[in-house]
């Protein structure tokens, strides 16, 4: 078992079954390779060894006492910081939260910890999760294992870079308008948005709540199914989770049949501004799937060109209403009590201090849009656009099975290079929004490099609310082809950590 | 086109509560200005008839059972508190002097 940090997850619990390696050696090796790397890669704001090694001690004593174990037992995870973790920091990557420890577990940490899942610390992030590209991180950026100068994307960019830098096997993100899938592009892994309602919000600290929903990702597609089935289901403290089964994940990513199935690609998903190597890598993939035996049509979806500009409305309006409990009363940073100010003086001085420049624009953005004479002008145009962008879904879904477009309009840009233009970092999010504002499912899984930069570049797959499966089968039926074609994994050409 | 104002930006940062020193009204109203002009797009939109959609999934009433469950003890719900005074959260005064 030389290797341990670069196999798959559902390979390492065969290993373990096989009795050929514990998952205290598992974790250990994850853990020396973050030693070794994180330094450079900067994608764990905290990294949790004495947990992680007793969590992986318990399970494999549970396996030798030949206990009936989840799918996953054994294998350690990066938990991005925006999920609510007892005993551990959870800092959402702002001095807001910096020292806090929760006092209880998110719903999904609870099941992970339930599923024997070590998990290794937790992962970078844009502020409060309002980014693309981890640099809004108040303590610092992550850089992207392909090309440390570059994003990792964002904001779950400690998430995708961890498992790009082999840090670890499995990860969790959150994706509000992208999180989850355009990182996995641009770090060439696989990153899921179940649909809204599919994972228990309980214990994710709040960006949009209407938007927002807790994902898996890894380093291939089954390991991602492996890993949703064990976060997703119903839970009766999220009063917004659906209380149906969960989809057939697992079953469809064993499968990878597109023979006979409709495949949409969306016109407004390309063309301008969108990179050429980028959009080769997709044509490609829609004559692999042909090859296959998928019917690909042309789809159109009208009000897709609105949707950045009504996201970047409905979302700075739900966050700065979700944000008005950092106040500096209950928990987290207090600044300016010195006895003689007012609380309203200490909480202005409090977040002032507290957020960063990102988080004050869009929590100012958001105070305009709802104040009187603006509402209807632009929350209530934005929440209307939203309605049409769900009937182009419906549209599209009644004419395809699924639909596809790239993930993002460009591979991993330099860090630094749109920090000072907030418009031109929110044109990454423009392919990845649409899926939830509809409350749909979505799926980023790379599908080669990109000829001018030999960066990864990512396709997207997205399907009708609670049909998550469709995401899987299809991914890996394009997963299967170009592991064949390349003769590995994508990430065999990437450069070696120095570190390393 | 829209142009906010440095007036409105203190504005919104009171109404937000957010202390925005004077040398960064500016700063701040021109990135607003900007990401309001791109986010703008949105008038031009033809919406007549069409509800509005505040969420995905439609949204009823959701009950449970009426059980008393353990919550937090109090030494827990005040262990992240800036400040405590008698098993309680001590707050800045909330009343003007006069």
């Amino acid at each position: 078992m030389s290797d341990l940090i670069r196999m798959n997850a559902s390979d390492l619990v065969e290993a373990m079954n096989a009795g050929q390696v514990s998952s205290v050696e598992i974790t250990q090796a994850h853990l020396d390779r973050i030693a070794a790397v994180d330094g450079d890669v900067h994608a764990f704001l905290h990294v949790n060894s004495k947990g992680a090694l007793d969590a992986a001690a318990a399970v494999d004593a549970q396996r030798a006492d030949g206990q009936s174990l989840s799918a996953l037992a054994g294998v350690p995870l990066g938990l991005k910081d925006i999920l609510a973790s007892k005993g551990l920091p959870t800092t959402c990557g702002s001095k807001m939260l910096e020292g806090w420890i929760p006092p209880y577990d998110a719903t999904v940490v609870t099941k992970l910890r339930d599923a024997g899942i070590p998990i290794l610390g937790k992962t970078n992030m844009d502020e409060f999760a309002m980014g693309s590209s981890t640099e809004h991180s108040a303590y610092g950026p992550t850089h992207n294992p392909w090309d440390l100068e570059r994003i990792p994307g964002g904001s779950g960019g400690g998430s995708s870079a961890c498992l790009a830098a082999f840090e670890a096997p499995l990860a969790i993100g959150s994706d509000t308008g992208g999180s989850i899938r355009q990182p996995a592009a641009v770090t060439g892994t696989v990153g899921v948005k179940p649909t809204y309602g599919g994972v228990s919000r309980y214990g994710v600290v709040a960006l949009a709540s209407s938007l927002d929903q807790v994902g898996p990702c890894a380093r291939n597609v089954l390991d991602t199914a492996l890993l949703h089935s064990v976060i997703a289901g119903h839970d009766p403290r999220d009063s917004t989770s659906i209380n149906k089964p969960v989809p057939d994940v697992v079953g469809a990513a064993r499968r990878g049949d597109v023979k006979g199935m409709k495949i949409g690609v969306v016109r407004e998903l390309s063309g301008e501004g969108f990179q050429a190597g980028v959009q080769t890598r997709f044509d490609e993939t829609v004559t692999l799937l042909e090859g296959l035996g998928a019917e690909v049509i042309e789809v159109s979806c009208p009000n897709f060109p609105h949707a950045l500009a009504a996201y970047y409305l409905i979302l700075p309006s739900e966050c700065s209403s979700n944000l008005a409990k950092f106040d500096g009363i209950r928990f987290g940073l207090r600044v300016g009590d010195d006895g003689s100010k007012s609380v309203e003086q200490v909480m202005s001085e409090t977040r002032a201090a507290g957020f960063g420049p990102e988080v004050i624009r869009r929590i100012m953005l958001g105070t305009y849009a709802l104040s009187a004479g603006y509402y209807d002008a632009y929350y209530g145009q934005a929440q209307k656009i939203r309605t049409l962008i769900a009937q182009d879904f419906d549209k599209a879904f009644a004419q395809v099975d699924v639909l596809i477009s790239p993930t993002a309009p460009t591979t991993a840009f330099k860090i630094g290079e749109k920090m000072a233009d907030p418009v031109s970092m929110y044109l990454n999010d423009v392919a990845t929004i649409p899926v939830n504002l509809a409350g749909l499912p979505g799926m980023s899984l790379p599908i080669g490099l990109a000829t001018e930069d030999n960066l990864p570049v990512g396709l997207q797959i997205m399907a009708p609310a609670m049909a998550d499966d469709r995401l899987y089968n299809v991914g890996a039926a394009i997963e299967r082809e170009l592991l064949s074609k390349w003769g590995g994994p994508i990430w065999a050409q990437a450069p070696e950590l120095a570190g390393a | 086109m829209t142009a906010i104002s440095r007036e409105e930006v203190a504005h919104l940062a009171h109404l937000a509560r957010i202390n925005i020193a004077d040398d960064q009204l500016e700063h701040f109203a021109k990135q607003l200005d900007a990401i309001l002009d791109a986010v703008a797009q949105v008038s031009q939109v033809d919406t007549a008839d069409v509800p509005a959609m505040s969420h995905p999934i439609p949204m009823t009433n959701v009950f449970r059972e009426d059980i008393p469950v353990a919550s937090l003890a109090p030494g827990a719900a005040l262990a992240g508190a800036p400040a405590v005074e008698d098993s309680r959260f001590r707050v800045p005064r909330i009343l003007d002097e006069e």
